[in-house]
């Protein structure tokens, strides 16, 4: 019953969540309509992505998705925890104004899940943190 | 003057996940057509889909009936989340953030509630339950003529 794993297309029939590997970076693309089964499938796939590759970092472009609750926001979360106990560590990218807005009234803020305007600031947040864990300029 | 309602309301069933897209597809629509601002739309959808989840997960499955109300001065949306299962004991306790029977977070009902401007539970124990919502479009001036 389970789903394709290691370097298969992630999703269900007709759809699919791009997964590049750049360098040491996993860059995952969330588009539009993600159905909770998904959601589910996604996380086990990204994780076991990220023990068989190694990978030091995820970013997680989600500029495409129009809306998140709280499943998709946990689903979010649970991808992040996992990735960090495998060493790597995750960075939400592109999160839409109106998403932001909603979430923060949903009561949804995701601690513990950094974030950046867009994919490129998040590689730069991922390669600028290999040189120290927490720099303060 | 506007016409009045819309005719009848249109009824979506919620047995799936598949349905579950369907009815934010359909929400957001309908909330894009009555002029909803792209936030007004992103939250009532999101709660839609909270809502929608909790009648599949905890209802055991149901239906929506999204009725347009464009009779007022400002355009609304109204959406009932109906299902004939176990229904909500402690009201109380089920809109408290955090509180979940299972394994969610707790935010789906509270947080609904934040994102809308009217809800109302009606849920007897044994019998099931219905949630109905409803939000306004934001009133905005209109252009300027001859721009
Ligand atoms: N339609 C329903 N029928 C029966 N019980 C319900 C229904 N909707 C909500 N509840 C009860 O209210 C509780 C709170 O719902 P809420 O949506 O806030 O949290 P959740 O669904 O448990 O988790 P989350 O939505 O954050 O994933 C649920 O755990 C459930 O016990
Ligand atoms: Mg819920």
């Amino acid at each position: 019953m389970t789903g394709p794993s290691g370097n298969g297309p992630f999703g269900g029939p007709g759809f699919t969540v791009p997964v590049l590997r750049l360098g040491d970076i996993l860059l995952v693309t969330l588009q539009g309509e993600l159905h909770d089964g998904m959601a589910e499938q996604l996380q086990q796939d990204i994780t076991d992505r990220i023990a068989h590759t190694r990978v030091t970092g995820v970013v997680i472009d989600i500029s495409g998705v129009d809306i998140v609750d709280s499943f998709l926001g946990r689903v979010l979360a649970e991808i992040a925890a996992g990735a960090g106990l495998l060493a790597a560590r995750t960075v939400l990218a592109g999160m839409r104004p109106a998403v932001a807005i909603t979430l923060v009234e949903l009561g949804l803020t995701l601690p513990g899940l950094r974030t950046a305007l867009d994919v490129e600031r998040a590689m730069e947040l991922l390669t600028a943190g290999e040189r120290q864990a927490e720099g303060s300029p | 003057m506007r016409a009045s309602r819309h005719a009848a309301p249109a009824s979506l069933p919620i047995g799936s996940d598949a349905d579950l897209a369907w009815v934010r597809q359909q929400v957001r629509q309908a909330a894009a057509e009555l002029g909803f601002g792209l936030v007004q739309q992103t939250k009532l959808v999101t709660a839609a889909s909270e809502l929608a989840r909790n009648t599949l997960v905890h209802g055991g499955g149901g239906h929506v009936e999204i009725t347009p109300l464009d009779a007022g001065p400002s355009p609304g949306l109204r959406l009932a989340f109906v299902d004939a299962g176990p229904g909500i004991r402690d009201l109380d306790q089920a809109m408290t953030d955090g509180y979940t029977s299972g394994g969610g977070l707790g935010l789906g009902m509270s947080g609904a509630k934040r994102l809308v401007q009217e809800f109302e539970v009606d849920s007897r124990p044994g019998e099931g339950t219905r949630v109905t919502v409803t939000s306004w479009a934001t009133v905005v001036p209109p252009t300027r003529p001859g721009s």
